[in-house]
């Protein structure tokens, strides 16, 4: 009986409807409704189509197919898939093995050089990519500055022709990713309890062992954040290989761009774009997992 | 006697202008307890980092065993530390933690095993190799983070106030745990403290420190009750200050006047003129209605407080501190705005002698 009055009462405190509600909708409603429209939507779009046929004008048949999906694994493409992942591991790892030493020098600054240090990281991060990119390929061009210079030098005889090559699309890819790998890494590393690494070192560890077994377990974090901040963009970053790879060079992303604007194979370049998302998925998953169990061992 | 264990010599260090240790001698013999206690900021915890090989002296000379460590990293000391916030490896169980320093060392598996279970049932942890240390209490981490550095059997356990994290009753409890460990492993232990308490619970011998200087290394039988200067009088324990000259030397007594009145003390080798402090505790500060042969100093009973174990009495003096009377039981003999006459045996009255330097507090 008592806890029945309890009840009314808590209920009519309550007073649910439309009011009640009002201040979820005035604040989430606006947000929700722009990304299911510009988001949610689109993509719901790409993976229908990607299950349909392309006709002969470009447009797309309402008929369904797995062929898109089987199309993915002729030789041709699964060699563009294979190279894109190719060319972000080689980009993650050399940001790691830059990114990694740059970011504890600057954490073991005092915080005032630091901050200035981050910010002549992040100033070409706010430059326009374009640009920067642009920028590479001027330098890399057959008498551009670096080919000039080289041969100035006499280390080489004839400019090199690395324009328009795997080797000059994985500069642009570098020169893109760095600044991302050197935040996720400082900020770990910044977090760091010095008071462990003593500990490690009064225990008889040298430096070598206190960076494999304290250093890089507590600051698995910015690793995988590092990885996954330079990994995923690497692989859909379609317009450094229009920049610098000239058409020649041709990954994932590029792929998907030229199937939409180029050839007009809407449900092709749909599925490779589903393809993209899953694994992106996927890694995000992977880091999840490895983000719970850091959080474990931080707290 | 043998050579001491740890010998710093003319030790000096800097910290930019900072002057933090001034030509510090300290010798610390094999399996004592020697505790550095100080307030913060006297440099206790430097001497500890110098020893442990975190900080390099400025200048001086360091050696474990005999052997020179100056140029000596951490990793190649024999000495192992229990740091402040047990600094445990968040990331490795309470078994990995233990075994570091012998896996660093490559000791054979079945060894470690055998020796981290050793240590888990002398820190009493029996069973929990496998937890992790953010699912322990601060009583099991001290415990894991001493296991650690034991495990290496160091010639020296450095202790950098461990139980500070601890409350009361746990801290008291790990006090005389520590304390049986040290005794039991006849280990020599490095302590760190500010808390007095502590360092008289466990301690064989303190080193008093104030600013980089060690004011008193002596028992702490002998620094309670002999203390050498002002400051350590005043800082460890309760005490009685007045501040005076001699005016007289009779045979083993000294009469001495204060500013507050005339008083005595063991002549020891003081001359008329002399300036001195007198220290004589409140436990052992004695009180009559009447005036007392060669004594001259009285104040009124300003209040009377019961603190738990005993009867505190405070007497006022113009222009002195409060003189402190602590009994175990009531007096009812007087009350508040009466006036006591102050006397006290000659054992139980220290004369420091007056410098400038330790004047100043």
């Amino acid at each position: 009986m008592a806890n029945d009055q309890k009840y009314a009462l808590a209920m009519s405190g309550r007073k649910p409807g439309i009011r009640g509600k009002l201040p979820v909708l005035s604040t989430t409603g606006p947000i929700s409704i722009w990304m299911i429209i510009f988001v949610m939507l689109p993509l719901i779009y790409v993976l229908v189509i990607s299950f349909m046929t392309r006709n002969v004008y470009g447009g797309i048949e309402p008929a369904f197919t797995f062929e898109n999906y089987t199309t993915m694994l002729q030789p041709l493409y699964l060699k563009i898939i294979l190279k894109s992942f190719k060319l972000a591991f080689i980009t993650t790892v050399i940001c790691l093995i830059v990114g990694y030493p740059m970011a504890y020098w600057i954490a073991g600054k005092p915080p005032k050089t630091a901050a200035k240090l981050l910010m002549l990281v992040m100033i070409p991060y706010w430059t326009s990519s374009l640009v920067r990119l642009y920028s590479v390929n001027l330098l890399a061009m057959p008498n551009g500055f670096l080919n000039t210079a080289l041969m100035k030098l006499g280390i080489i005889s004839e400019p090199l022709d690395i324009l328009y090559s795997d080797t000059v699309v994985l500069i642009g890819l570098l020169v893109a990713c760095l600044p991302f790998s050197v935040l996720p890494l400082y900020s770990s590393i910044e977090k760091l309890d010095k008071s462990l690494l003593e500990a490690s070192k009064d225990l008889g560890a040298g430096p070598v062992t206190t960076f494999r077994r304290v250093t890089i377990p507590q600051t698995r974090g910015g690793i995988v954040g590092c990885i996954i901040l330079v990994f995923i963009p690497s692989l859909g970053m379609y317009y450094v290989t229009d920049v610098l790879g000239g058409g020649k060079v041709m990954l994932i992303g590029t792929l998907i761009k030229n199937q939409f604007l180029v050839t007009k194979n809407w449900p092709f370049g749909a599925s490779m774009a589903i393809l993209l998302i899953l694994i992106t998925l996927a890694i995000l998953l992977i880091y999840s997992k490895f983000g719970k169990m850091e959080d474990l061992e931080v707290v | 006697m043998t050579e001491p264990i740890v010998r710093l010599q003319n030790v000096n260090k800097f910290f930019g202008d900072n002057h933090v240790i001034k030509n510090l001698d300290l010798d610390i013999e094999e399996g004592e307890f020697l505790t550095l206690l100080g307030p913060s900021g006297c440099g206790k915890t430097t001497i500890l980092r110098m020893i442990a090989g975190f900080e390099d002296a400025t200048s001086g000379v360091i050696t474990v065993e005999g052997e020179h460590v100056e140029d000596k990293e951490a990793f190649e000391r024999d000495v192992n530390t229990v740091f402040q916030s047990y600094a445990l490896f968040p990331h490795m169980t309470v078994y990995d933690n233990i075994a570091y320093g012998l896996t660093v060392k490559k000791v054979p598996k079945p060894e470690i095993k055998e020796r981290v279970r050793e240590m888990l049932e002398l820190v009493q942890l029996m069973g929990f190799e496998g937890r992790r240390p953010d699912m322990m209490s601060g009583g099991q981490k001290q415990r894991v983070a001493i296991a650690r550095a034991l495990i290496n059997n160091p010639k020296v356990l450095l202790l950098d106030e461990p139980l500070g994290a601890l409350d009361l009753q746990l801290r008291k409890q790990m006090q005389i745990e520590l304390k049986r460990l040290q005794q039991k492993l006849n280990i020599t232990f490095v302590y760190v403290t500010h808390d007095q308490e502590e360092a008289m619970t466990m301690s064989d011998r303190i080193a008093v420190m104030r600013g980089g200087v060690i004011e008193h290394l002596a028992t702490p039988k002998e620094i309670y009750g002999r203390p050498k200067t002002r400051f350590v009088a005043g800082f460890i324990g309760e005490s009685n200050l007045f501040s005076g000259t001699v005016a007289s030397v009779e045979g083993d007594r000294a009469i001495v006047d204060t500013d507050v009145g005339r008083g005595m003390m063991p002549a020891e080798d003081f001359k008329p003129g002399d300036p001195v402090h007198l220290c004589v505790r409140p436990e052992v500060m004695q009180y009559s209605t009447q005036p007392v042969d060669g004594f001259t100093i009285s104040g009124q009973v300003k209040n009377m407080i019961f603190v738990g174990s005993q009867y505190r009495t405070l007497l006022e003096q113009p222009g002195h501190p409060d003189v402190k009377i602590n009994r175990v039981k009531v007096d009812n003999s007087y009350r508040e705005g009466d006036v006591l006459y102050l006397h006290w045996a000659l054992d139980d009255v220290t004369g420091i002698r007056a410098k400038e330097d330790s004047d100043g507090e």
